[in-house]
């Protein structure tokens, strides 16, 4: 069992000659193992910050993050082994794996340094990895991130996140880079590998439809402040906050679209 | 009476490359005045090759090796977009179809400011305006986007996304023309931001009459926004109907199949393809 907390978590950046920026004011929140949490918000709402945090990349100014009732180590072991208990998958797959070296190498990489399988059973664990994320082991493994599409890019970064054998990942637009076609079938699989190894998932979005199919519960960020937390279904279907209408009304939704314009087909967004 | 402003007929594009690519097979399509007609399909199914095509904005290795482009003016003149010249294509651009660009986001010029990029489409296809005379109808054009008339001296990193791509919209509009090409205007932008451009694009459409071309991958979207889609796959339409026939009544296995790929907001859930 495997607690993450956040206690009245904020954020402020100093800006140059300008008031501070606050980027998030008191967020709290539990994501526990086996769980699914979306955070949407529109651009700037502070998502990426708590990615941040989460990951140890900045420090909150007040506040604290708790893992399993304890606070992160800021340096050392300590903060190594968090880093090995939650993993992240980024938003940009053309990025965020290193272009210089095999596939195999950028799964390698995760097993060497946080010792997961002894050394002689690498090659075995990099083909399973790959294989559990539903890639071509053998088409895919010599080649380098360039060679690859970007839902095969997108499948490798999980596959190299799982590596760590990780208790919660954070994933932060996982999908957004990727064409429309493809999203679904990568969606599809995260929610796989999340309930298969029990995982406890951040599921970063803008996109509300997703984040209803793919999650258990959605929180709602707003200038850094949680506006509503619940049920997916609750949150999407009976929005209590003014802005959790505005952004359900602003998600293109043709069901609604097609009953309120009977019988006509006047295209209008308006 | 529906009135066509365009009309293509068995259009083809192949990519001279080894093997040949025949990205757009035989399209034939009309488009009426003051329609929006949507694009949809996958990555690689033809959808901008077509777009481009039609305008003659496609270079090498793109060769069309079939149909005809047929652009019915408002002065009741038709013309032959194959069989213009090189001055006269430079003038029937942006002057009868222009275009809004993908990543609108980086196609503003960063180092000067959005007056002067506004400025240089007046200088070009209407040299007989003053300076003054394209100075307010430059600023004009931002208060119709809503940007406002004193960001025309506004570099475009000192602007939202959303402004920049209203930007491109007033640029695109600027010598009002009858067709208005947008290839995936919104896809950078948050849901929020996306819904505030489609309902000015909506709204300018009604006010100006200008027919569009919407393409995107995201259906929902194109179902709320077009008249009628035309679904693509390998350089073929597969599908042309009203947005509530095909959403009512999809005819095409793919069509279900792209349809069924999108999570419903408010429906049931868990109709989705594996």
């Amino acid at each position: 069992m495997t607690t993450l907390e956040f206690q009245n978590v904020s954020k402020r950046y100093r800006v140059r000659g300008a008031a501070p920026m606050l980027a998030l004011e008191g967020v709290s929140f539990t994501l526990h193992d086996r769980e699914t949490i979306a955070l949407v918000g529109q651009s700037g709402s502070g998502k990426s910050t708590i990615a941040k945090i989460l990951t140890q990349l900045e420090i909150p100014t007040s506040g604290s993050v708790l893992l399993d009732g304890k606070p992160i180590p800021r340096r050392g072991k300590g903060l190594r082994s968090y880093r090995q208990t939650l993993r992240m998958v980024f938003q940009d797959p053309f990025a965020s794996l290193n272009p210089y070296h095999s596939i195999r190498y950028n799964i390698e990489r995760p097993l060497r340094l946080d010792n997961v399988v002894p050394k002689a059973e690498t090659e075995e664990e990099v083909r399973r990895l790959l294989d559990r994320v539903q890639l071509d082991v053998n088409a895919v493994i010599d080649r380098r991130p360039h060679e690859l599409s970007g839902g095969q890019r997108q499948r490798v970064a999980i596959a190299r996140a799982l590596a760590s054998r990780p208790a919660l990942l954070v994933a932060d637009e996982p999908v957004s880079m990727l064409d429309v076609s493809i999203r679904l079938g990568v969606l599809n699989l995260l929610s796989d590998l999340q309930r298969e190894e029990g995982l406890g998932l951040l599921y970063i979005t803008h996109d509300l439809a997703t984040a209803r199919h793919f999650s258990d519960e959605i929180m709602v960020l707003h200038h850094g402040r949680v506006v509503e937390h619940g049920p997916a279904d609750e949150v999407i279907l009976n929005p209590q906050h003014e802005y959790t209408r505005e952004l359900r009304a602003a998600s293109p939704d043709p069901e609604k679209h097609f009953a309120s314009v009977p019988g006509t087909n006047e295209g209008g967004a308006a | 009476m529906p009135e066509p402003l365009l009309s293509v007929r068995d259009f083809s594009v192949v990519y001279d490359v080894d093997p040949p690519v025949e990205a757009v097979k035989n399209v034939t399509l009309e488009l009426q005045r003051g329609e929006i007609l949507g694009l949809a399909g996958e990555s690689g199914c033809g959808k901008t090759t077509l777009a481009y095509g039609v305008q003659r904005l496609l270079r090498v290795p793109a060769v069309i090796t079939s149909g005809s482009v047929t652009f019915h003016d408002s002065s009741g003149t038709a013309i032959d977009v194959n069989s213009l010249g090189a001055e006269e294509m430079r003038r029937f651009r942006w002057n009868k179809v222009s275009m809004v660009f993908q990543g609108a986001m980086n196609a503003l010029n960063p180092v000067t400011t959005i007056g002067a990029q506004l400025d240089d489409v007046f200088l070009v296809h209407r040299p007989e305006l003053s300076r003054r005379e394209r100075r307010s109808a430059c600023e004009e054009l931002l208060e119709i986007v809503a940007v406002g008339r004193d960001r025309t001296r506004s570099y475009p990193h000192e602007l939202s996304g959303g402004m920049r791509q209203r930007v491109m919209i007033a640029m695109a509009l600027a010598l009002r023309p009858q067709l208005m090409v947008m290839d995936e205007p919104t896809t950078a932008l948050d849901v929020l931001v996306q819904r505030e451009i489609l309902r000015k694009i909506s709204q300018l459409r009604h006010e100006f009459g200008f027919s569009v071309i919407f393409i995107t991958h995201d259906l929902p979207l194109l179902l709320e926004i077009s008249d009628r889609i035309a679904v693509m796959r390998d350089g073929t339409i597969i599908e042309l109907a009203s947005a509530r026939e095909i959403w009512e009544r999809p005819q095409h296995e793919y069509t279900k199949t792209l349809l069924a790929s999108f999570p419903r907001l408010t429906g049931e859930r868990g109709v989705l393809v594996r």
